[in-house]
């Protein structure tokens, strides 16, 4: 597989979203909101009693979903661009459909973490403390979520037909994510059918690895973090390569057969 | 000669569905034809294109682009053809050299850069001159979105020249565009046609765009229903005839007989020309005629005949 038509992919991604100041904007007013409103409000009523900053839980949270949720939904936009504009182009040209799927989570990651470092600068206006490990740390971690993001988009991309399915199908599959996976709320102690769901959510997986990366060596570590680094990682891992494969494998076999 | 395209009994039903979208055609074209394939909406049109370029299996049937097989060697295929889609497949928020350099980079021209300063001098040059047959020096770094609907078509068909395809299809490339632009663009492919030598398959539902044509393939639900040079598709379905009378229609009428002339009464006299010239029969009639009409087909006479009868059936 050659490497220029994906890194042409890719870049064209991020190109058009770094000429799209509405894009940008809207794609952080969202984010600001939560972590303002939600975390604010919930650090001044319950903060006391849970004994950490909900301000800072609620930041790392929504770091992690901002970025998995706009890698995968970026991918799943490649239905709607395959029966307009560029794309078109794209899937008629001489290159693989994997050449195209992996330039689509290459690029959609890199938009993804051109919006993390707007967060994070959002954080840091806010008065959230951040030492510059943990700024580091963040990164990394962006990078993986986005990776993992992307690959779950590729998924739900390969097991829908139109842009009309993915714009019904989407909510549904991102909006309970928000709440099984902790992103604002907490999720330690769960009813056992709400613990299995959250433990089949993929991006509780993506927050807690945020949460354990920037906690890490902090007193409230114990108290906010589910499992550690190592293990999220793995599960990550995992789930990243089965999402992947399947996603890619069923989304190349549904192109022609329609 | 080798045909360039080559359709073997091509079947399509999609997913779900009764009957079948494109339903066993055959057809081939030769290297450099201008060919045109036909047809009302549903016909089956897109379906075809989209199979012809390797977007879309065929249920059964087989085509061959270039000498590579739809199926087995999609790549090579994909390499060999341009496409113009019907819906425009510019990026509005890149510039029209951006377009451009990406589509380059995906037919593996050149390889990957970021900027047009740091591509290749031999790419920077082909685009320079692709501007200056456009017309467009002072734009060709603008957002396409700024562009015409007529100019952003020509952009495309540059664009897909690039990497040099045999045969260049176009799906209903003049739909939406105002009667000068088209004849703009219109004249345009002409000439890209001459200079490049490019095999051309249009589909359309314009029939005058289909009479300039080397070969015209009219298609309904799916089959072929007439296939041949524009001029003899005509005269394969639609008569050629004149209408006269006289105020002696006893003469006439004698004098036709005599002549052997092919005729019905109307009540008008309509005689056949069979192929015969108008002229040579109107010559040979002595009796004074009070009504002179000749009968003329267009492409879209025969059109409407063979769409017409076949809804009917």
């Amino acid at each position: 597989m050659r490497l220029s038509p994906i890194l042409a992919i890719a870049y064209r991604d991020l190109l058009k979203f770094l000429r799209d100041p509405v894009r940008i904007v809207s794609t952080l007013i969202f984010p600001a909101i939560f972590i303002a409103i939600l975390g604010g409000s919930f650090q001044a009523n319950l903060g006391e009693d849970a004994g950490y900053n909900f301000l800072i839980f609620t930041f790392t949270g929504i770091f992690a979903q901002t970025l998995f949720q706009s890698s995968a939904s970026g991918i799943i936009s490649l239905i709607e661009d395959r029966e307009n504009d560029f794309s078109q182009e794209i899937f008629v040209s001489p290159i693989s459909r994997y050449a195209i799927i992996f330039g689509k989570i290459l690029g959609e990651s890199l938009v993804s973490i051109a919006q993390g470092l707007a967060i994070v600068a959002l954080g840091v206006v806010m008065g959230i403390p951040m030492s510059g490990p943990q700024l580091l740390g963040l990164m990394v971690v962006a990078i993986a979520v986005c990776l993992f993001g992307g690959s779950f988009g590729v998924l739900v991309l390969s097991n829908l037909s139109s842009q009309r399915a993915a714009n019904q199908v989407f909510p549904f599959i991102m909006l309970p994510q928000f709440f099984l996976a902790g992103v604002f709320s907490p999720i330690r102690v769960l009813p056992w059918y709400l613990d299995i769901l959250s433990k089949i959510s993929p991006m509780r997986y993506a927050v807690d690895l945020g949460r354990g990366v920037f906690y890490a060596g902090q007193p409230d570590y114990a108290k906010v973090v589910l499992r550690g680094v190592p293990f999220n990682i793995v599960v990550i891992a995992v789930m990243f390569t089965i999402f992947l494969v399947v996603g890619t494998w069923l989304f190349v076999r549904g192109e022609r057969n329609r | 000669m080798q045909p360039i395209i080559q359709v073997d009994n091509l079947t399509k039903c999609y997913k779900n569905a009764d009957t079948n979208a494109v339903d066993g055609i055959s057809f081939t074209v030769a290297p450099g034809e201008f060919f045109t394939l036909l047809g009302p909406n549903g016909a089956g049109k897109t379906t075809t294109i989209s199979i012809l370029t390797t977007m879309l299996s065929p249920t059964s049937g087989t085509a061959r682009i270039a000498g590579h097989d739809i199926v087995q060697e999609a790549s090579a295929v994909r390499q060999n053809v341009g496409i113009i889609f019907q819906k425009p497949s510019l990026d509005l928020n890149l510039t029209a050299e951006e377009n451009v350099r990406f589509h380059a980079i995906l037919y593996g021209l050149y390889p990957f850069r970021p900027s047009f300063s740091t591509m290749p001098g031999a790419y920077q040059q082909q685009v320079h001159q692709l501007a200056t047959i456009l017309g467009i020096q002072a734009e060709i770094f603008k957002p396409v979105k700024t562009f015409s609907g007529g100019m952003k078509r020509k952009l495309e068909i540059i664009r897909s020249l690039i990497h040099r395809p045999r045969v260049l299809f176009l799906d209903e490339p003049t739909v939406g565009l105002d009667p000068v632009s088209r004849r703009n663009l219109w004249e345009y492919l002409t000439q890209v046609r001459t200079e490049t030598d490019t095999t051309v398959f249009l589909t359309t539902h314009y029939l005058e765009e289909a009479e300039e044509a080397d070969t015209v393939c009219i298609i309904n639900k799916g089959r072929i229903v007439s296939y041949g040079p524009p001029a003899e598709v005509k005269a394969q379905l639609i008569e050629e005839y004149v209408l006269i009378d006289a105020e002696d229609r006893e003469q006439l009428r004698a004098e036709l007989l005599r002549l052997g002339a092919l005729f019905s009464e109307t009540p008008l006299f309509k005689v056949d020309l069979n192929g015969h010239n108008a002229h040579q029969l109107l010559k040979a009639i002595d009796t004074p005629l009070t009504v002179l009409q000749t009968h003329t087909p267009t492409l879209e006479d025969a059109y409407l005949a063979i769409v017409g009868r076949d809804d009917e059936t």
